[in-house]
């Protein structure tokens, strides 16, 4: 089954007069339970694909569903819905909320579905659990290593059961070793839950974790084709 | 609706600091605008009421013909019988005192210097006199049937070199026209705190003002304290039938009645002040709030939080913020009215 369906879509910013076509006529799906990498030189457009899949964009021609619902022509209000119920996110900056320890940060996407507190605060220890963090509930952000705080965001992505769970450069802002070991959990995520998880990056050594290479260059699809990980 | 409020309050209270200073500073403005709007409205009040308690009462009684540019002491220009009229008026039950007063114009002279003199002649037993009597600084106020007692104010005695006990010499204008003179005792010698007052007043009892103004048994006025001045059209609707007129305080103060209705407008435009200092607080911690924080809107947008509800939970907090600082300006700016208003000021 298709969790995420892109067809013949183009996204053309327009800057002043300057018009950037960023992807033009790209068609790719993505099935349910796949762990894929898209990859492609800077400004290949990349990240225009997966805010699209998010639902944070609309294309400018061409239709994307998602979990079997087009959302190429949602209203901003519908988007939202959409990206609370069925898409998580893993940022390159980690974005957490500063405020907010990592216990209330997983929380967040709960508290905005409306799930009742005590089934909340079991689902939020279960994911830091899941994610190696369960000494660190209450540490805020800025008291947690970049590692823990991308652990952080790879469980609040998780935190309301999304099909897709989408992650721009999840890694590229963290050293070898803590690289290696948000690749580890997201693909034991993948495993052991059957998240779909497509994820933008130029490493190799995370390229190496893919079941699926999605290749894009110049705004269009280059190579598509079986990883390196076996499945 | 309810969590988005349990969230604001989450942020306000993880952003402590700020909020506190953002709701102080909506407070201390606040509390500022209330003290100054107190100061204000109690400086009117005290100045009317001064005004009232020293000088023209809340109102008098005077003949028909009395012209309030001349101080005539013609009888024809006088209340006849006026004990007899200020016990009747003072039996009406919102009327707390009732007095006759006699006013002339006179001299008092001290060896080679000389001070004009407005010459009050009062029933020294009346409550009326009040604040005079509290306001003696040597000597003593006038007794029962002082026949040759006077009490004068500070700058006058100061002015003429006189103190209690002294005897200078008082001319007085008469009713036919003439000019008597006679020695007095300084009884006393008061201070109102009111300068422009206290230096041209002189009190002697009313029997010898009558007898040395040749008025006989007549008074320039009724002077009548109220027990409440907004009581005032109702005495006045009362003794309309009487053969008098009746003047009342805010027109005797008319000066004063302008600046206090002056005043009132300008409290109004203070209000509208306090209004926009709050309104634009609240939108200036919203805008901060919303430069501040836009990772934050993306982070809670691209989790799924709609739009208008991101904006109703900024909308909260600042709400929030706005409540806690009016409630802190209620609070600052009511102690220093209230401190203030005990301790009394000066200006
Ligand atoms: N908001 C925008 N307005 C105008 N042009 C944009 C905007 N976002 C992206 N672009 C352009 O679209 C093209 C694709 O950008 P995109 O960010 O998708 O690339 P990317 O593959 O994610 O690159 P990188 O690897 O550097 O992150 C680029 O030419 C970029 O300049
Ligand atoms: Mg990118």
């Amino acid at each position: 089954m298709e969790v995420a369906k892109v067809e013949h879509v183009s996204r053309v910013y327009k800057t002043g007069d300057v018009e950037t076509a960023a992807l033009k006529d790209v068609s790719i799906s993505i099935e349910a339970g796949e762990f894929a990498a898209l990859v492609g030189p800077s400004g290949s457009g990349k990240t225009t694909l997966l805010q699209l899949i998010g639902c944070l964009d609309t294309p400018s021609s061409g239709r994307i569903i998602i979990a079997g619902q087009d959302v190429s022509k949602l209203n901003r209000d519908q988007r939202a819905d959409t990206r609370r119920a069925k898409i998580g996110f893993v940022f390159q900056f980690f974005a957490l909320i500063p405020t907010l320890t990592a216990f209330e940060n997983v929380e967040m996407p709960l508290l905005l579905n409306g799930l009742p507190a005590a089934e909340r605060s079991a689902r939020v220890q279960q994911l830091l659990d899941a994610v190696g963090l369960k000494e660190r509930t209450h540490r805020r952000p800025d008291q947690l290593s970049g590692g823990e705080q991308q652990r952080v965001a790879i469980a609040r992505a998780l935190a309301s059961k999304p099909a897709l769970i989408l992650a721009d450069e999840p890694t590229a802002n963290l050293d070898t070793e803590n690289g290696r070991q948000v690749m580890e959990i997201m693909q034991r995520l993948n495993r052991e839950t059957g998240v779909t998880f497509v994820f933008a990056t130029h490493d190799p050594r995370v390229i190496a974790y893919a079941s699926r290479v999605i290749t894009l260059r110049d705004g269009q699809v280059a190579a598509n084709g079986a990883g390196a990980a076996k499945v | 609706m309810l969590q988005i409020i349990k969230l604001a309050w989450r942020d306000l209270n993880r952003n402590r600091r700020r909020s506190f200073f953002s709701a102080l500073a909506l407070g201390m403005g606040l509390s500022l605008l209330l003290l100054m709007a107190a100061v204000i409205e109690y400086e009117i009040r005290s100045s009317m009421d001064t005004s009232i308690r020293l000088q023209t009462g809340h109102l008098q009684i005077r003949a028909v013909s009395y012209n309030e540019n001349r101080s005539s002491l013609a009888w024809e220009d006088l209340v006849e019988g006026p004990a007899a009229i200020a016990v009747q008026v003072a039996a009406l039950p919102p009327v707390s005192v009732a007095t006759p007063r006699l006013f002339a114009s006179g001299i008092v002279a001290s060896g080679d210097t000389s001070a004009a003199a407005r010459i009050t002649g009062v029933d020294p037993a009346s409550a009326a006199n009040d604040p005079y009597r509290s306001g003696i600084l040597s000597g003593q106020w006038l007794g029962a049937d002082d026949r040759d007692g006077i009490v004068i104010g500070q700058p006058m005695a100061d002015k003429l070199g006189l103190k209690a006990g002294d005897k200078p010499n008082v001319l007085v204008n008469t009713a036919n026209g003439d000019v008597d003179s006679q020695a007095f005792v300084i009884r006393g010698i008061y201070s109102t705190r009111t300068p422009g007052f206290d230096n041209g007043t002189i009190f002697m009892s009313l029997a010898k003002a009558q007898a040395i103004t040749r008025a006989g048994d007549h008074a320039s006025a009724i002077f009548v304290l109220l027990k409440d001045r907004d009581q005032t059209g109702a005495v006045v609707a009362a003794l309309q039938t009487r053969q008098f007129t009746v003047l009342t305080w805010d027109r005797m103060n008319a000066l004063l009645s302008d600046t206090e209705e002056l005043a009132n407008s300008y409290m109004i435009l203070l209000y509208l002040i306090i209004l926009a200092i709050t309104a634009t607080v609240i939108v200036n911690t919203l805008v901060m709030a919303v430069f501040e924080r836009t990772r934050e809107i993306g982070i809670l947008s691209a989790l799924g939080m709609r739009s208008g509800r991101i904006m109703a939970m900024f909308f909260a907090e600042s709400a929030m913020l706005a409540l806690g600082g009016i409630a802190l300006g209620l609070i600052i700016g009511g102690a220093m009215v209230a401190y203030f208003g005990s301790v009394g000021y000066y200006i």
